[in-house]
């Protein structure tokens, strides 16, 4: 048996030895993964620019390729690339040009064991989150590299950000993927998805309360990973200029946000197929490959795991516009005093909660959370879907409904 | 030469001469660097040989932890933009000589290791790793004590194996040839746990009486990152 769907049907029907299947399976999926993970880049920063400008009251990119803006970030990509390439006198050579590419390196190989369908995997570890964990902190490596070897001192001080943040977060966030790891007994992605098929009740953010809690402590802790504001201490660009890539222009200054938009993809995707259930659609009693075949449905099943991913992505750009950056010393304290002891205690609730707990409770608990969390989300879509967006006249928009505008009516007045 | 082979002499060709970089560079960041791509290397021919576990905490431990740490502490300490280390002739000598003494030990042990007999499998199923990539299971279930895993070579201390065990020979009933490694492996942690314990312990802030006049670098310890 080969290990994925495409290198077993080489295998059977056209070559009969295991060599060239092996040779071009790494190279389709090589390529496939490294063009996702930059499209998936492309699209992130047309998103992250509407998402902001809407956010603050304005339109985001609205003119190049159409009435969107859809091209403003293919035009972006052109100009870096044309960019003149500069690396300061005082810097570190060889580390000033090393830094992006073991970041971006980092970031790629996360994606090496990352399902995105069932069975379309570039390898299946039996380890797969653990070993996404270990190579996205190589990353990390990467960016202190950038900002240790700019030779400047506001790069060195965003690459210190980023190294006493990384080495914090990185431990509550290993915890916090402990535990539905503990439910599932597996840390094979594609086993603990499996393990979800069905409808959105058998989801692990619904398993019981202490997985419920672990999701929202590891997309924040994957949020501070991927340095996005509010942890965005390593940018800072209101103190730092830019911080860590504050030296960088051109292909180099790309790698790294390269980097960074495919980390945010990848830690969405393991948030995705430990609580969220992967490529099921949660709406079905089945995986789509009973239904439609292997093929068909693994289309449809990556499609919905993309869209997933992208649906995490688009609340961390959420989070990023509407939250203040923290202090540095905040960042270190939510960290070690909070979201270190609250993982502890996930840990251990999630032990003794599948040792002590009855049978029937197990069974019973997670329709409760899942329609309770559902409901709740039903709701406040429709609050905001029924909310009027055009003030009444005089009146002041959204959190500011009670009062009146200053100065209205003034002109009336004789 | 199959794949696997020509992956292996890659990965140890560069894993080589990032080693020797390392040894040879001067500025520590540098150094670092070289060791990344050193640790990188190695953890590939773990994940070559299939011990995807072994690979990963590798990555996770040294270069997501050691490593950084050691450019952190660089950033903290250095006093001008880039550290320079000078080696005298002395220090030469001494490491040249204990590192071929090392080198030695390590060829002749290697040299005179029985190597047990693996059951040569089919051509098919060479490049299988699915198999092999259930490292992290056998780990475990070594850990517990479920499987054989006593070394057959006499170098770590453990009485030697007296049965034939592995595939196609059950272990013997009467015969205690199983050894968990759990208990010593819950020792080490709790071990590194009195040891982070008491790192946080020496590095407190030290309490003074109120009488004294308020301290020097109060609560300014991370303010200035």
């Amino acid at each position: 048996v080969r290990e994925t769907l495409l290198e077993q049907w080489l295998y059977d029907n056209v070559f009969q030895s295991p060599f060239w299947p092996y040779l071009i399976v790494a190279a389709v999926f090589g390529l496939a993964w490294i063009s996702f993970m930059l499209v998936s880049a492309i699209f992130s920063v047309w998103l992250e620019r509407k998402v902001a400008g809407r956010i603050q009251d304005r339109l985001g990119p609205t003119r190049v390729g159409g009435k969107f803006g859809w091209l403003q970030t293919l035009a972006d990509g052109l100009k870096l690339l044309v960019k003149e390439d500069i690396i300061p006198a005082s810097a570190d050579r060889m580390l000033f040009r090393l830094g992006p590419y073991i970041a971006l390196t980092g970031s790629f190989l996360a994606y090496l064991a990352l399902p995105f369908g069932n069975g379309v995997v570039a390898r299946d570890m039996n380890v797969a989150v653990f070993y996404m964990l270990a190579v996205m902190s190589t990353e990390v490596f990467g960016i202190i590299l950038a900002g240790y070897g700019s030779g400047s001192k506001w790069s060195l001080f965003g690459g210190m950000r980023e190294a006493a943040q990384m080495v914090s977060y990185e431990v509550p966030m290993a915890i916090c993927v402990i535990v539905p790891v503990i439910v599932a007994g597996t840390m094979n992605l594609s086993a603990v998805t499996r393990q979800q098929e069905g409808f959105f009740w058998n989801w692990y953010v619904f398993h019981d309360p202490f997985t419920f809690a672990a999701f929202w402590t590891y997309f924040t802790c994957a949020t501070a990973s991927c340095k996005r504001a509010p942890f965005d201490l390593a940018e800072a660009e209101s103190e730092l200029v830019a911080g860590f890539h504050t030296e960088y222009s051109g292909f180099r200054w790309l790698s790294l946000f390269m980097a960074e938009y495919g980390s945010m993809f990848a830690v969405s995707g393991i948030a995705s197929l430990l609580f969220l259930g992967g490529w099921n659609t949660g709406v079905l009693p089945v995986d789509l490959t009973v239904w439609l075949g292997p093929v068909l449905g693994n289309v449809i099943n990556v499609l919905v795991f993309i869209a997933k991913g992208w649906l995490l992505v688009f609340v961390m750009m959420w989070v990023r516009w509407t939250l203040p950056r923290l202090r540095i010393d905040q960042v270190m304290m939510t960290c070690l005093k909070y979201l270190l002891p609250i993982s502890c205690v996930l840990l251990l609730g999630v032990s003794l909660w599948q040792l002590a707990v009855p049978n029937v409770v197990l069974v019973y608990l997670r329709y409760v959370l899942a329609v309770l969390s559902v409901g709740g989300l039903v709701l406040l879509i429709f609050r905001a879907a029924t909310m009027t967006t055009t003030p009444p006249m005089g009146g002041m928009p959204g959190a500011w409904g009670g009062l009146r505008a200053p100065g209205y009516g003034l002109a009336n007045k004789p | 030469m199959t794949l696997n082979t020509v992956l292996f002499w890659i990965l140890a060709a560069t894993t080589g001469f990032c080693a020797i970089a390392v040894v040879v560079s001067q500025n520590i960041v540098r150094s670092a660097t070289w060791l990344l791509f050193t640790l990188a290397g190695v953890s590939g021919v773990f994940f070559l040989l299939g011990a995807d576990f072994v690979g990963a905490t590798q990555l996770l431990v040294y270069v997501g932890g050691t490593l950084v740490l050691v450019v952190f502490g660089v950033m903290l300490t250095a006093q001008g933009p880039f550290v320079t280390m000078r080696t005298g002739a002395a220090e030469w000598a001494v490491s040249m000589v204990v590192g071929l003494i090392f080198f030695a030990v390590l060829v002749v042990s290697v040299a005179s290791a029985v190597w047990p007999e693996r059951p040569r499998r089919g051509p098919a199923d060479e490049m299988n790793n699915a198999e092999q990539s259930m490292s992290s299971t056998r780990l475990g279930l070594a850990l517990l004590g479920v499987r054989e895993a006593t070394p057959a070579a006499r170098m770590t201390g453990l009485p030697a194996r007296t049965g034939q065990t592995g595939p196609g020979h059950p272990p013997a009933p009467n015969v205690r040839t199983r050894v968990a490694y759990l208990f010593p492996f819950e020792i080490v942690s709790v071990h590194l746990l009195v040891v982070l314990l008491g790192a946080a312990y020496l590095a407190r802030a030290k309490r003074r009486r109120a009488s004294s006049a308020a301290p020097l670098g109060t609560g300014a310890g991370v303010n200035g990152l």
